[in-house]
């Protein structure tokens, strides 16, 4: 029976840890939504994170230098996106798509000379895991609280991100003025809200949190360098939005829920159980098409994207 | 006269492109004044108070605000200066409050108390006697509700200056008779109120004071008691006109539609269409009054196949059509025109040609896989003729056309199939005066050659002159059908808010049987 | 500054914009390439050396063209329509998949029947994989961008699986491939390059008449301009959306094909090799012209085989070339705004002319 418990808590854990990346990107592409802005680069975004962390820990060996770097290169990959989009009113689309082959190419490029390098133990132990011994002497509740609790600084970080954004947007001016520009830009606009500037800095904090998520993937928990680190989860972060209805609070729980799938396949294959393993490794992709999908048929007008997303704006058009 | 001057503008002009939509005009407001903007569809109206609120700025000219010379460069700059615009078009976000809307880009500590914010809203409400649900969402609002929004949030800014741009427009006669109270209370106040209609009797029953413009000129100003529509309409327009329309005599044909019971589902469920059942005969044109979004769409697109019917039948010459798609509609030889409200959303094709545009409902006609566009291109001269478009070809996108010329491409390709029955949403709708009674006069010829017309409209006044009979909606129901002689604008604004037609005291109801 | 809107662009002001993009993408480019402390035009120069210098290379460039040309114009199709497909890589393995099923699973297939067999199967697969988010799309509305995405994922996983367990060839002592085709389902090669470029240029008079002066193509554009408008002429819009789509898809398939028959003689998880994502650039850049796409697509192929040219060359990473793809897209989407507006510079207005700071 111990046995079994033990497994899920192990399995929930690293759920957690599997979901972060996710959740950095979720809650970065929700930033550039609610600016009215479809953002397809998340996943470009995410590499050039992944390699500018990664290139700073092995380099300076310090992970605020690593983070930083990484925030910085999410940002100037957003901040390519916003001058494209919000600036000279190029097709969000395009410009997303083009803005993740551009920043997989940086990312390959820049990638190269440090592929299948390993960070020292000198610098993991930064994110290794906390541990609650006393956790395990409570039942019940003991287990549930380690599975979130007993995760590396970073992890906390994506907590204090997920709720830090809730309260942003839900509980002030700042990120009511934010939903007013996703939601109806003219009336935003009209209000008097610098329309301009909310959507850049909005699709800059996007891009940051973005580098954030790469860099986790590539500092934390492979951590070593392989190209195309990020597998498409810029791509299910970007579907997991609609999954989340624009809410950085539910944000926490979808990446819970993918980061379960995307080891799935890993924990199962440690049970011995014969499952195939090209399966599994599709389920985060067959999933995420089923969240698509899913939410196409239950429209609710509860859970609508912003109005105004996707549209260039333009004051003094005639 | 010797109140203080709130806005004074001096030989402003502006140009779009080519398009000199403000020359060297000449506007100023006073304290305690409503003054009237008075102008045709294009006359340079909207350009003007856009100057004001912030959208545009001149490209020359000055503007005084309180005296004091400023150059407004953002919306946020003119509401500092307590200048507040409630647009045509709302400008709220529909999924927020009306309490959120309200506080929308107002300066404060970064986090939001709702409870004490909505208390200052309450006292701004309590000070010009406003009454309004604040935690309601805007798109659960009627639309006088929303202008209520619109108008509370500028006063709340702090705004002394209010700029309405055709306030009027989505209002029944009632709703409107409120929103003048309200606006004579705020001018009583202290605040200046500027409001922006091409409606002469508001013009007469509102405003102090009125500017007229004319192709981007300011003509004059007067004070409203020394004037009179007569007057006022030839200014605008510039030269004496008669703004009756003349209805020609109806030769009532055969019955040529007939809708029984027909109900239909909304979005959310809701009932957009309740039990609708109404007749039209050849040689008539049908008026449909109501506020916006009472079922008119639902009803044109429901008859033309491109709505969902709930139960109920339409009754084309005795044939059922409902639950058949548009192009059986075509194939079962009934010839049936939509024009519908949305022109470059739903009827034509904006970046494609005159000649795609002919295409369009033509294409499916014609034989084998290969479209043929050699017809497509004779229409679209003889349309062009016809209708006299102005257009630099056939070949350019119909997008650079203007607004009038854009409706008469589809009301000129829809006219050209010759149709026996012509539905019409909204014809006139950002057409100058001069167009709309070109649109008018066209849709007359329809009727005269027996055609029957279905013409959706709001200004009731056309209405009542242009139709032959009038159906009112509200909700969706039908509230009465009626002779158009036999009811008066008062009346229909009692059906449009909803009152049944037998509830009509004779006084609105002159002939009522 | 102040922005307006252009009345009208003449297309001897769209050229010099385009051409203003080039130079300003070549900048950059160069800018970059000097970041990497290499002389730019050294490397250019190598480039084109490596793409254009020698009959073999200008062979190899027109072989990377070939798949760009035939990708590019199914994702033109669905663009057209305002159908973001970018699934071209999954409809590519999945039109390869279905050439290697019939060539390679199915016996007794005459040989004359052989390619056209394939052709029609890759097609088909192609199609249908397209067809998926296609239904969804027209159905329900659903984002057709992350449904033909996840799909490239998906499609991927399954020729792996393929590669490494159940078609994996006994014959080829451990290695993980898949049996070579059979030579009846090899494409012929004229003057030293396989038929697929006769196939391809063919196939950009079919689409070019396709789209001008066919009623689907009339239909597929109305579409994508609006939904409403489409239902209002009578379109049954989800017909047209699936029929698009199944082309759209099919030919990326036919992509699929060529690689397979023409170029690696068998299936592998790399057949792809990322042409579904730069088509959508050459789709883009040719303005979703057909004819143009042929032109964007030697020019990008020139781009590719210069590419991996400098490589060994310079030892310049090939990668280098994917970062120069990705600014010159930058450049060219960052024109169009010049094309659609204009920029005018307003004079400083006098201090006495109202100026309250703001």
């Amino acid at each position: 029976m111990t046995n079994t418990l033990d497994f899920f808590v192990l399995f929930l854990k690293s759920a957690v840890v599997a979901g972060t990346p996710l959740l950095f990107a979720i809650i970065g592409a929700i930033y550039n939504e609610k600016a009215g802005n479809l953002n397809l680069g998340i996943e470009g975004m995410m590499l050039l994170g992944a390699v500018a962390g990664f290139q700073a820990a092995l380099s300076t060996q310090n992970p605020l230098a690593s983070l930083l770097s990484a925030c910085v290169f999410g940002a100037l990959g957003a901040l390519i996106y916003a001058f494209l989009t919000v600036t000279l009113r190029t097709n969000q689309v395009v410009t997303g798509l083009a803005l993740t082959i551009f920043g997989s190419g940086m990312a390959r490029f820049w990638g190269q000379n440090v592929m299948g390098q390993v960070l020292s133990e000198s610098f993991s132990r930064y994110f290794r895991p906390l541990s609650f011994p006393f956790l395990a002497k409570i039942p019940i509740l003991g287990p549930i609280l380690s599975v979130f609790l007993e995760q590396d600084l970073f992890v906390y970080f994506g907590y204090a991100i997920a709720i830090l954004s809730g309260i942003y947007l839900y509980n002030t001016r700042w990120g009511l003025n934010l939903r007013a520009v996703g939601g109806n830009t003219a009336a935003a606009d009209a209000s008097g809200i610098n329309i301009t500037l909310y959507k850049y800095v909005h699709i800059l904090m996007g891009g940051a949190l973005c580098g954030l998520g790469g860099a986790y993937l590539s500092v934390v928990f492979v951590p070593s360098w392989q190209e195309n680190i990020t597998a498409g989860r810029g791509w299910i972060a970007v579907a997991l939005v609609i999954f989340t209805s624009w809410n950085p609070y539910k944000a926490l729980w979808g990446a819970l829920l993918f980061g379960g799938l995307d080891i799935v396949g890993f924990r199962i294959q440690s049970l011995n159980i014969p499952v195939n393993q090209y399966f599994l490794r599709m389920l985060p992709y067959l999933a995420t098409l089923m969240v698509i999908i899913i939410g196409s048929i239950r429209k609710s007008s509860k859970h609508n994207p912003p109005k105004d997303l996707g549209n260039a704006y333009f004051r003094e058009e005639r | 006269m010797n109140r203080p001057v709130y806005v004074e503008m001096k030989n402003i002009c502006k140009t779009f492109g080519v398009i000199r939509a403000n020359r060297n005009i000449n506007l100023s407001v006073t304290e305690g004044e409503i003054h009237a903007l008075l102008g045709e569809n294009g006359a340079g109206k909207s350009t003007l108070v856009n100057m004001i609120s912030g959208i545009y700025t001149p490209d020359s000219g000055s503007i005084a605000i309180h005296g004091k010379p400023v150059r407004i460069h953002s919306p946020r700059h003119a509401i500092e200066l307590g200048i507040g615009m409630i647009h045509q078009h709302f400008k709220l976000v529909d999924v927020l409050s009306a309490a959120e809307n309200i506080l929308l880009a107002e300066e404060g500590p970064p986090l939001l108390f709702r409870k004490k914010a909505t208390e200052k809203i309450r006292k701004v409400m309590e000070k010009y006697e406003m009454e309004m649900d604040l935690s309601k969402k805007i798109e659960e609002m009627a639309v006088s509700e929303k202008q209520n929004v619109e108008i509370l949030k500028v006063l709340y800014r702090g705004a002394k200056i209010l700029i309405l741009d055709e306030p009027t427009a989505v209002l029944t006669p009632q709703e409107t008779d409120k929103l003048f109270g309200i606006l004579r209370n705020l001018v009583k106040k202290g605040c200046a109120v500027i409001i922006i209609t091409h409606k002469l009797n508001e013009v007469m029953a509102i405003s102090d004071r009125v500017t007229v413009l004319r192709q981007g000129e300011s003509v004059c100003t007067l004070e409203t008691k020394n004037t009179n529509i007569r007057q006022l309409t030839e200014l605008m327009v510039g030269k004496p006109v008669d703004l009756s329309i003349v209805r020609c005599p109806a030769e009532k044909g055969k019955l040529l539609l007939s809708v029984h019971h027909l109900s239909a589902l909304g979005e959310h469920g809701v009932r957009v269409l309740d039990d609708i059942s109404f007749d039209l005969y050849e040689g008539e044109i049908l008026g449909v009054a109501g506020v916006a979004g009472s079922g008119q769409k639902e009803i044109c697109e429901t008859i033309s196949g491109l709505y969902p019917v709930e139960k109920g039948e339409i009754l084309f010459q005795g044939e059922n059509i409902v639950g058949l798609t548009p192009r059986e509609i075509i194939k079962r030889g009934i010839s049936m025109s939509f024009i519908p409200e949305d022109r470059l959303g739903m009827g034509l094709v904006a970046s494609m040609d005159m000649i795609d545009n002919m295409l369009l409902k033509e294409y499916v006609n014609q034989p084998g896989v290969s479209v043929d566009r050699r017809f497509a291109r004779e229409k679209a001269v003889r349309v062009r003729d016809r209708l006299d478009i102005q257009t630099p070809g056939i070949g350019t996108p119909i997008r650079k056309l203007s607004g009038g010329n854009i409706q008469k491409v589809l009301l000129g390709r829809e006219i050209d199939a010759k149709p026996s029955l012509l539905i019409t949403a909204y014809p006139v709708r950002g057409l100058d005066i001069g167009a709309s009674y070109n649109i008018y006069d066209l849709l007359q010829e329809q009727k005269q050659k027996g055609v029957g017309v279905l013409y959706i409209g709001e200004d009731l006044d056309v209405l009542l002159e242009l139709c032959d009979r009038i159906m009112v909606l509200c909700n969706g129901k039908v509230t009465g059908i009626t002779d158009s002689r036999c009811i008066t604008k008062e009346g229909l604004g009692l059906l449009m808010a909803g009152e049944s037609i037998t509830a009509l005291t004779e006084e609105v109801t002159p002939c009522k049987l | 500054m102040q922005i307006v809107n252009r009345s009208g662009t003449s297309t001897k002001q769209i050229i010099l914009i385009r051409f203003i993009a080039i130079l300003a993408a070549i900048v950059v480019s160069s800018i970059f390439i000097g970041f990497l402390g290499y002389n730019p035009f050294t490397v250019y120069q190598n480039m084109l050396k490596g793409s254009l210098g020698s009959t073999i290379r200008f062979r190899a460039t027109l072989l990377e063209m070939i798949p760009l040309v035939v990708t590019s114009l199914g994702i033109l199709i669905a663009f057209k329509m305002k159908f973001w497909n970018i699934g071209g890589e999954g409809q590519i393995l999945m039109g390869a998949f279905a050439a290697s099923f019939v060539a390679l699973r199915i016996d007794g297939i005459p040989d004359f029947l052989m390619l056209p067999l394939i052709f029609l199967a890759g097609f088909l697969m192609g199609g249908l994989w397209a067809l998926i988010p296609a239904y969804f799309k027209a159905r329900f509305g659903a984002n057709e961008t992350i449904m033909t995405l996840m799909l490239n994922y998906i499609a991927l996983q399954f020729i792996t699986y393929l590669q490494f367990g159940p078609w994996r060839d006994p014959k080829a002592m451990g290695f993980p491939k898949i049996a070579n085709f059979p030579d009846s389902a090899l494409l012929p090669k004229l003057f030293g390059i396989h038929i697929g470029l006769i196939i391809s240029i063919l196939l950009v008079v079919v689409v070019t008449w396709f789209m001008r002066n066919t009623k689907k193509g009339f239909e597929i554009a109305v579409v994508g301009e609006s939904f409403a408008t489409a239902r209002y002429a009578g379109m049954n819009v989800s017909q047209v959306i699936l029929f698009a789509m199944l082309l759209s898809g099919g030919l990326c398939g036919i992509t699929g094909v060529i690689q397979t028959s023409g170029v690696n003689k068998t299936l592998t998880m790399n057949i792809s090799s990322g042409y579904g994502f730069s088509a959508i650039i050459t789709t883009w850049l040719s303005g979703l012209k057909a004819p143009m796409v042929l032109l964007v697509s030697f020019l990008f192929a020139i781009l590719l085989q210069g590419g991996s040219y400098i490589q060994s060359a310079l030892q310049i990473p090939q990668s280098a070339a994917d970062v120069l793809q990705g600014m010159i897209l930058f450049c060219i989407l960052g024109s169009e705004f010049f094309v659609r507006y204009k920029i005018r510079f307003r004079k400083k207005e006098h201090p006495n002319n109202g100026g309250v700071s703001p």
